[in-house]
Protein backbone atom coordinates (compact mmCIF):
# COMPACT_ATOMS: atom_id res chain seq x y z
CA UNK A 1 0.00 0.00 0.00
CA UNK A 2 1.53 3.29 -1.09
CA UNK A 3 -0.01 5.15 1.81
CA UNK A 4 1.71 7.21 4.49
CA UNK A 5 -0.19 7.98 7.68
CA UNK A 6 0.56 11.03 9.81
CA UNK A 7 -0.97 11.56 13.23
CA UNK A 8 -1.10 15.13 14.56
CA UNK A 9 -2.11 16.38 18.02
CA UNK A 10 -4.58 19.02 16.83
CA UNK A 11 -6.84 19.67 13.86
CA UNK A 12 -5.01 22.95 13.29
CA UNK A 13 -1.78 21.01 12.83
CA UNK A 14 -3.49 18.76 10.30
CA UNK A 15 -4.84 21.75 8.37
CA UNK A 16 -1.37 23.25 8.15
CA UNK A 17 0.17 19.94 7.08
CA UNK A 18 -2.52 18.92 4.59
CA UNK A 19 -1.14 20.47 1.42
CA UNK A 20 -2.56 19.49 -1.94
CA UNK A 21 -1.75 15.79 -1.67
CA UNK A 22 -3.13 14.93 1.76
CA UNK A 23 -6.42 13.27 2.68
CA UNK A 24 -7.95 13.83 6.08
CA UNK A 25 -9.11 10.71 7.92
CA UNK A 26 -12.01 11.39 10.28
CA UNK A 27 -13.94 8.33 11.39
CA UNK A 28 -12.75 6.34 8.39
CA UNK A 29 -15.98 4.89 7.03
CA UNK A 30 -15.42 6.40 3.58
CA UNK A 31 -11.65 6.94 3.45
CA UNK A 32 -10.67 3.46 4.67
CA UNK A 33 -12.85 1.91 2.01
CA UNK A 34 -10.78 3.74 -0.59
CA UNK A 35 -7.55 2.65 1.09
CA UNK A 36 -8.70 -0.98 1.14
CA UNK A 37 -9.56 -0.81 -2.55
CA UNK A 38 -6.13 0.64 -3.36
CA UNK A 39 -7.86 3.70 -4.78
CA UNK A 40 -6.25 6.14 -2.36
CA UNK A 41 -2.52 6.73 -2.35
CA UNK A 42 -0.29 9.32 -0.76
CA UNK A 43 -0.59 10.97 2.60
CA UNK A 44 -3.38 10.34 5.08
CA UNK A 45 -3.59 12.72 8.02
CA UNK A 46 -5.48 12.17 11.23
CA UNK A 47 -5.64 13.75 14.65
CA UNK A 48 -6.30 12.67 18.21
CA UNK A 49 -7.59 16.15 19.12
CA UNK A 50 -10.14 15.66 21.94
CA UNK A 51 -11.84 18.99 21.13
CA UNK A 52 -13.33 17.35 18.04
CA UNK A 53 -15.39 14.98 20.15
CA UNK A 54 -17.02 17.55 22.40
CA UNK A 55 -20.70 18.46 22.46
CA UNK A 56 -21.70 21.69 24.18
CA UNK A 57 -25.38 22.45 24.60
CA UNK A 58 -27.02 25.75 25.40
CA UNK A 59 -30.66 26.80 25.45
CA UNK A 60 -31.01 27.39 21.73
CA UNK A 61 -27.91 25.85 20.13
CA UNK A 62 -25.76 22.76 20.32
CA UNK A 63 -22.11 23.05 19.31
CA UNK A 64 -21.00 19.65 18.03
CA UNK A 65 -17.38 18.74 17.32
CA UNK A 66 -16.71 17.48 13.80
CA UNK A 67 -15.31 14.23 15.20
CA UNK A 68 -18.48 13.43 17.16
CA UNK A 69 -19.86 10.11 15.94
CA UNK A 70 -23.47 9.10 15.35
CA UNK A 71 -23.21 6.83 18.41
CA UNK A 72 -22.20 9.83 20.52
CA UNK A 73 -25.19 11.81 19.20
CA UNK A 74 -27.45 8.90 20.20
CA UNK A 75 -25.95 8.90 23.68
CA UNK A 76 -26.66 12.61 24.16
CA UNK A 77 -30.07 13.23 25.70
CA UNK A 78 -30.03 16.94 24.83
CA UNK A 79 -29.92 16.04 21.13
CA UNK A 80 -33.02 13.84 21.09
CA UNK A 81 -34.30 15.61 17.97
CA UNK A 82 -31.24 14.36 16.09
CA UNK A 83 -31.52 10.75 17.28
CA UNK A 84 -33.72 9.55 14.39
CA UNK A 85 -31.16 11.02 12.00
CA UNK A 86 -28.14 9.45 13.69
CA UNK A 87 -29.88 6.09 13.92
CA UNK A 88 -30.41 6.09 10.14
CA UNK A 89 -26.70 6.39 9.35
CA UNK A 90 -25.62 2.78 8.97
CA UNK A 91 -25.76 -0.07 11.47
CA UNK A 92 -24.27 -0.09 14.98
CA UNK A 93 -20.71 -0.65 13.73
CA UNK A 94 -20.87 2.28 11.32
CA UNK A 95 -22.47 4.61 13.85
CA UNK A 96 -19.47 4.29 16.21
CA UNK A 97 -17.25 5.62 13.43
CA UNK A 98 -19.35 7.88 11.18
CA UNK A 99 -18.72 11.48 12.16
CA UNK A 100 -20.61 14.73 11.88
CA UNK A 101 -17.71 16.21 9.92
CA UNK A 102 -17.57 13.25 7.56
CA UNK A 103 -21.27 13.60 6.80
CA UNK A 104 -20.69 17.21 5.76
CA UNK A 105 -18.19 16.13 3.11
CA UNK A 106 -19.74 12.82 2.07
CA UNK A 107 -20.50 12.49 -1.63
CA UNK A 108 -23.91 11.48 -2.97
CA UNK A 109 -25.76 9.44 -1.75
CA UNK A 110 -24.14 9.56 1.70
CA UNK A 111 -24.26 12.23 4.35
CA UNK A 112 -27.83 12.01 5.68
CA UNK A 113 -26.81 13.80 8.85
CA UNK A 114 -25.87 16.87 6.81
CA UNK A 115 -29.43 16.92 5.44
CA UNK A 116 -30.72 17.44 8.97
CA UNK A 117 -28.11 20.11 9.66
CA UNK A 118 -29.14 21.92 6.48
CA UNK A 119 -32.81 21.92 7.45
CA UNK A 120 -31.95 23.24 10.91
CA UNK A 121 -29.85 26.06 9.47
CA UNK A 122 -26.61 25.00 11.13
CA UNK A 123 -23.44 27.07 10.96
CA UNK A 124 -20.15 25.38 10.07
CA UNK A 125 -17.05 26.52 11.94
CA UNK A 126 -13.77 25.92 10.14
CA UNK A 127 -10.35 25.48 11.65
CA UNK A 128 -9.31 29.00 12.55
CA UNK A 129 -12.81 29.96 13.63
CA UNK A 130 -14.49 31.22 10.45
CA UNK A 131 -18.24 30.57 10.56
CA UNK A 132 -20.40 29.96 7.54
CA UNK A 133 -24.05 29.11 7.03
CA UNK A 134 -24.23 25.46 6.03
CA UNK A 135 -25.88 26.42 2.72
CA UNK A 136 -22.75 28.34 1.73
CA UNK A 137 -20.47 25.64 3.08
CA UNK A 138 -22.12 22.90 1.03
CA UNK A 139 -21.81 24.99 -2.13
CA UNK A 140 -18.10 25.56 -1.52
CA UNK A 141 -17.12 22.42 0.33
CA UNK A 142 -14.61 21.27 -2.26
CA UNK A 143 -12.61 24.38 -1.43
CA UNK A 144 -13.48 24.59 2.25
CA UNK A 145 -10.85 23.79 4.82
CA UNK A 146 -11.29 21.27 7.60
CA UNK A 147 -14.32 21.66 9.83
CA UNK A 148 -13.85 21.97 13.58
CA UNK A 149 -17.43 22.21 14.87
CA UNK A 150 -21.02 22.66 13.77
CA UNK A 151 -23.42 24.99 15.56
CA UNK A 152 -26.91 23.54 15.36
CA UNK A 153 -29.96 25.62 16.32
CA UNK A 154 -32.36 23.70 18.49
CA UNK A 155 -35.98 23.41 17.31
CA UNK A 156 -38.25 25.37 19.61
CA UNK A 157 -40.62 22.45 19.95
CA UNK A 158 -40.21 18.74 19.20
CA UNK A 159 -42.80 18.57 16.42
CA UNK A 160 -41.12 21.44 14.53
CA UNK A 161 -38.39 19.14 13.20
CA UNK A 162 -38.64 15.76 11.51
CA UNK A 163 -36.49 13.49 9.37
CA UNK A 164 -37.30 10.69 6.97
CA UNK A 165 -35.01 8.32 5.09
CA UNK A 166 -36.06 6.18 2.14
CA UNK A 167 -33.81 3.19 1.55
CA UNK A 168 -34.13 -0.31 0.18
CA UNK A 169 -32.57 -1.79 3.30
CA UNK A 170 -34.44 -0.24 6.21
CA UNK A 171 -33.48 1.77 8.12
CA UNK A 172 -29.74 1.83 7.58
CA UNK A 173 -29.22 1.21 3.87
CA UNK A 174 -27.97 3.81 1.44
CA UNK A 175 -30.46 6.58 0.73
CA UNK A 176 -32.75 6.55 -2.24
CA UNK A 177 -33.55 9.92 -0.73
CA UNK A 178 -33.74 11.55 2.68
CA UNK A 179 -35.73 14.55 3.85
CA UNK A 180 -35.43 16.83 6.84
CA UNK A 181 -38.00 19.52 7.57
CA UNK A 182 -37.95 22.34 10.08
CA UNK A 183 -41.28 24.15 10.42
CA UNK A 184 -41.15 26.72 13.22
CA UNK A 185 -44.56 28.17 14.09
CA UNK A 186 -45.46 31.68 15.11
CA UNK A 187 -49.07 32.38 16.12
CA UNK A 188 -50.29 29.45 14.08
CA UNK A 189 -48.33 30.31 10.94
CA UNK A 190 -45.14 28.72 9.65
CA UNK A 191 -42.15 31.08 9.79
CA UNK A 192 -38.58 30.33 8.73
CA UNK A 193 -39.46 27.10 6.92
CA UNK A 194 -36.50 25.00 5.82
CA UNK A 195 -36.76 21.72 3.92
CA UNK A 196 -33.69 19.79 2.86
CA UNK A 197 -33.28 16.74 0.64
CA UNK A 198 -30.46 14.22 0.55
CA UNK A 199 -29.59 12.19 -2.55
CA UNK A 200 -31.51 14.66 -4.71
CA UNK A 201 -28.39 16.52 -5.84
CA UNK A 202 -24.64 16.24 -5.60
CA UNK A 203 -24.85 17.54 -2.03
CA UNK A 204 -27.71 17.91 0.45
CA UNK A 205 -29.97 20.54 -1.08
CA UNK A 206 -32.90 22.66 -0.05
CA UNK A 207 -36.34 22.52 -1.64
CA UNK A 208 -36.97 26.23 -2.26
CA UNK A 209 -40.28 25.88 -4.10
CA UNK A 210 -41.82 23.77 -1.35
CA UNK A 211 -40.47 26.19 1.25
CA UNK A 212 -42.15 29.11 -0.51
CA UNK A 213 -45.52 27.36 -0.46
CA UNK A 214 -45.26 26.72 3.27
CA UNK A 215 -43.73 30.01 4.40
CA UNK A 216 -46.29 32.16 6.17
CA UNK A 217 -49.03 29.59 5.67
CA UNK A 218 -51.35 28.12 8.23
CA UNK A 219 -50.57 24.43 7.93
CA UNK A 220 -53.39 22.24 6.68
CA UNK A 221 -53.68 19.30 4.32
CA UNK A 222 -54.20 21.54 1.30
CA UNK A 223 -51.05 23.55 1.94
CA UNK A 224 -49.06 20.36 2.50
CA UNK A 225 -50.33 18.90 -0.77
CA UNK A 226 -49.28 22.04 -2.66
CA UNK A 227 -45.84 21.95 -1.02
CA UNK A 228 -45.48 18.30 -2.00
CA UNK A 229 -46.44 19.10 -5.58
CA UNK A 230 -43.71 21.75 -5.67
CA UNK A 231 -41.11 19.55 -3.96
CA UNK A 232 -38.78 18.93 -6.87
CA UNK A 233 -39.02 22.25 -8.71
CA UNK A 234 -35.51 23.40 -9.53
CA UNK A 235 -33.92 20.12 -8.44
CA UNK A 236 -31.96 17.78 -10.68
CA UNK A 237 -31.67 14.40 -8.93
CA UNK A 238 -28.97 11.97 -10.02
CA UNK A 239 -29.42 8.52 -11.50
CA UNK A 240 -27.32 5.79 -9.88
CA UNK A 241 -27.49 2.09 -9.05
CA UNK A 242 -30.07 2.75 -6.34
CA UNK A 243 -32.65 4.81 -8.21
CA UNK A 244 -33.14 6.70 -11.43
CA UNK A 245 -33.60 10.46 -11.58
CA UNK A 246 -37.14 9.83 -12.78
CA UNK A 247 -37.94 7.66 -9.76
CA UNK A 248 -36.48 10.16 -7.30
CA UNK A 249 -38.48 12.95 -8.90
CA UNK A 250 -41.67 10.91 -8.79
CA UNK A 251 -41.47 9.81 -5.15
CA UNK A 252 -39.89 12.86 -3.49
CA UNK A 253 -43.17 14.73 -3.23
CA UNK A 254 -45.00 11.68 -1.91
CA UNK A 255 -42.51 11.21 0.90
CA UNK A 256 -42.40 14.92 1.66
CA UNK A 257 -46.17 15.01 2.06
CA UNK A 258 -46.06 12.02 4.40
CA UNK A 259 -43.35 13.64 6.47
CA UNK A 260 -45.20 16.95 6.70
CA UNK A 261 -48.46 15.24 7.66
CA UNK A 262 -46.68 13.64 10.61
CA UNK A 263 -45.72 17.13 11.75
CA UNK A 264 -49.21 18.62 11.79
CA UNK B 1 6.95 1.07 3.58
CA UNK B 2 6.72 2.52 7.07
CA UNK B 3 6.11 0.22 10.02
CA UNK B 4 4.72 1.56 13.27
CA UNK B 5 4.51 -0.17 16.64
CA UNK B 6 1.03 -0.65 18.09
CA UNK B 7 0.50 -1.75 21.68
CA UNK B 8 -3.01 -2.72 22.69
CA UNK B 9 -4.96 -5.36 24.57
CA UNK B 10 -6.32 -8.31 22.59
CA UNK B 11 -8.83 -10.49 24.44
CA UNK B 12 -7.47 -9.30 27.81
CA UNK B 13 -3.87 -10.01 26.83
CA UNK B 14 -1.28 -7.28 26.23
CA UNK B 15 -0.03 -7.27 22.64
CA UNK B 16 2.55 -5.39 20.64
CA UNK B 17 2.99 -5.67 16.90
CA UNK B 18 3.99 -3.56 13.92
CA UNK B 19 1.50 -2.16 11.46
CA UNK B 20 2.07 -0.98 7.91
CA UNK B 21 0.88 2.50 7.06
CA UNK B 22 -2.73 2.37 5.94
CA UNK B 23 -3.24 -1.19 7.16
CA UNK B 24 -6.72 -1.81 8.49
CA UNK B 25 -7.38 -3.49 11.82
CA UNK B 26 -8.73 -6.67 10.21
CA UNK B 27 -5.59 -7.25 8.16
CA UNK B 28 -3.45 -6.31 11.16
CA UNK B 29 -5.20 -8.82 13.42
CA UNK B 30 -5.10 -11.61 10.87
CA UNK B 31 -1.67 -11.15 9.27
CA UNK B 32 0.11 -9.12 11.93
CA UNK B 33 -1.07 -10.80 15.10
CA UNK B 34 -2.33 -14.18 13.89
CA UNK B 35 -5.93 -13.88 15.12
CA UNK B 36 -7.92 -15.40 12.27
CA UNK B 37 -11.33 -15.20 13.92
CA UNK B 38 -12.54 -11.95 12.29
CA UNK B 39 -13.36 -12.62 8.64
CA UNK B 40 -12.73 -10.59 5.53
CA UNK B 41 -16.05 -10.22 3.72
CA UNK B 42 -16.47 -7.07 1.67
CA UNK B 43 -13.65 -4.73 2.72
CA UNK B 44 -16.02 -1.77 2.49
CA UNK B 45 -17.99 -1.81 5.70
CA UNK B 46 -21.14 -3.50 4.44
CA UNK B 47 -21.25 -7.13 5.55
CA UNK B 48 -20.21 -7.04 9.22
CA UNK B 49 -18.22 -10.31 9.08
CA UNK B 50 -15.18 -8.44 10.41
CA UNK B 51 -16.94 -7.07 13.50
CA UNK B 52 -14.72 -6.83 16.57
CA UNK B 53 -15.16 -4.90 19.80
CA UNK B 54 -12.96 -1.88 20.45
CA UNK B 55 -13.37 -0.67 24.03
CA UNK B 56 -16.57 -2.70 24.15
CA UNK B 57 -18.17 -1.10 21.08
CA UNK B 58 -18.75 -3.03 17.84
CA UNK B 59 -16.47 -1.90 15.02
CA UNK B 60 -15.97 -2.97 11.43
CA UNK B 61 -12.31 -3.87 11.63
CA UNK B 62 -11.88 -3.46 7.87
CA UNK B 63 -12.62 0.27 8.25
CA UNK B 64 -10.52 0.91 11.34
CA UNK B 65 -6.98 2.14 10.80
CA UNK B 66 -4.82 -0.30 12.75
CA UNK B 67 -2.72 2.39 14.41
CA UNK B 68 -5.90 3.96 15.77
CA UNK B 69 -6.20 1.15 18.30
CA UNK B 70 -3.00 2.20 20.09
CA UNK B 71 -3.69 1.73 23.80
CA UNK B 72 -7.18 0.37 23.28
CA UNK B 73 -8.93 -2.86 24.20
CA UNK B 74 -9.84 -5.17 21.31
CA UNK B 75 -12.02 -8.26 21.63
CA UNK B 76 -12.53 -10.88 18.95
CA UNK B 77 -14.38 -14.16 18.74
CA UNK B 78 -11.14 -15.98 19.55
CA UNK B 79 -11.50 -14.55 23.05
CA UNK B 80 -14.89 -16.15 23.67
CA UNK B 81 -15.15 -19.43 25.54
CA UNK B 82 -11.49 -20.38 25.76
CA UNK B 83 -11.96 -23.66 27.62
CA UNK B 84 -15.47 -24.43 26.41
CA UNK B 85 -18.14 -22.55 24.49
CA UNK B 86 -19.55 -19.49 26.22
CA UNK B 87 -23.34 -19.09 26.50
CA UNK B 88 -23.67 -17.26 23.19
CA UNK B 89 -21.73 -19.89 21.32
CA UNK B 90 -23.70 -22.63 23.05
CA UNK B 91 -26.95 -20.94 22.05
CA UNK B 92 -25.82 -20.57 18.43
CA UNK B 93 -25.08 -24.31 18.32
CA UNK B 94 -28.37 -25.26 19.98
CA UNK B 95 -30.39 -23.10 17.62
CA UNK B 96 -28.42 -24.06 14.51
CA UNK B 97 -27.70 -20.34 14.13
CA UNK B 98 -24.88 -20.96 11.67
CA UNK B 99 -24.68 -22.83 8.41
CA UNK B 100 -21.62 -21.80 6.40
CA UNK B 101 -20.50 -19.94 9.52
CA UNK B 102 -18.85 -17.07 7.71
CA UNK B 103 -20.95 -14.38 9.38
CA UNK B 104 -20.83 -16.06 12.78
CA UNK B 105 -17.78 -14.32 14.29
CA UNK B 106 -19.28 -10.95 13.38
CA UNK B 107 -22.71 -11.93 14.67
CA UNK B 108 -21.26 -13.17 17.96
CA UNK B 109 -19.36 -9.95 18.53
CA UNK B 110 -22.38 -7.76 17.72
CA UNK B 111 -24.44 -9.90 20.10
CA UNK B 112 -21.78 -9.70 22.80
CA UNK B 113 -21.64 -5.91 22.50
CA UNK B 114 -25.41 -5.79 22.98
CA UNK B 115 -25.57 -8.21 25.91
CA UNK B 116 -22.63 -6.61 27.71
CA UNK B 117 -24.53 -3.33 27.67
CA UNK B 118 -28.12 -4.61 27.94
CA UNK B 119 -28.37 -8.14 29.38
CA UNK B 120 -32.11 -8.48 28.71
CA UNK B 121 -32.77 -6.92 25.29
CA UNK B 122 -36.11 -7.09 23.53
CA UNK B 123 -36.42 -8.84 20.19
CA UNK B 124 -36.40 -5.43 18.50
CA UNK B 125 -33.18 -4.48 20.26
CA UNK B 126 -31.58 -7.75 19.14
CA UNK B 127 -32.59 -7.10 15.54
CA UNK B 128 -31.19 -3.58 15.73
CA UNK B 129 -27.92 -4.85 17.23
CA UNK B 130 -27.25 -7.21 14.31
CA UNK B 131 -28.53 -4.79 11.65
CA UNK B 132 -24.95 -4.26 10.50
CA UNK B 133 -24.32 -7.98 9.92
CA UNK B 134 -25.33 -9.86 6.79
CA UNK B 135 -26.14 -13.57 6.86
CA UNK B 136 -26.62 -15.59 3.70
CA UNK B 137 -27.75 -18.90 5.19
CA UNK B 138 -29.98 -18.76 8.25
CA UNK B 139 -32.52 -16.09 7.42
CA UNK B 140 -31.56 -14.46 10.76
CA UNK B 141 -34.36 -16.01 12.84
CA UNK B 142 -32.17 -18.72 14.44
CA UNK B 143 -29.57 -16.07 15.27
CA UNK B 144 -32.18 -13.84 16.87
CA UNK B 145 -33.56 -16.82 18.79
CA UNK B 146 -30.08 -17.79 20.00
CA UNK B 147 -29.36 -14.31 21.31
CA UNK B 148 -32.74 -14.20 23.03
CA UNK B 149 -32.04 -17.60 24.60
CA UNK B 150 -29.05 -16.09 26.36
CA UNK B 151 -30.93 -12.89 27.22
CA UNK B 152 -33.88 -14.76 28.69
CA UNK B 153 -31.75 -17.21 30.63
CA UNK B 154 -32.53 -20.39 28.71
CA UNK B 155 -28.81 -20.81 28.07
CA UNK B 156 -26.52 -19.86 30.92
CA UNK B 157 -22.89 -20.31 31.92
Amino acid sequence: MAVMVETHPTLGDVQRALGSDGTYLGGGTLVMREVNAGALQGRILRTTDPALRQIRSSFDTAEIGAGVTMAMILAERDLAHLHPVARAVGGPQVRVMATVGGNLFAAHPYGDFAVALLALGARVVSVGGAQRPIDDFLRERDRAGLVATVQVPRPREPRAFAFLKVSRVKPKGVSVLSIAAHLPRDAGRLRGVRIAFGAMGTTPIRAPAAERVLEGATPDLGVLARAAAAAVEGLDPPTDALASAWYRREVAGVHLRRLLERML
Amino acid sequence: MAMKPVTFTLNAEAKAAFTEDGQNLLDFLRRGVGDLSPKYGCGQGTCGACTVLVDGEPHLSCLVLAEAIQGRRVETTAGLGQARPNPLQEAFMERFAAQCGYCTPGMLMSAKALLDRNPRPSREEVIEAIAGNLCRCTGYEPIIAAILDVAEGRIRA
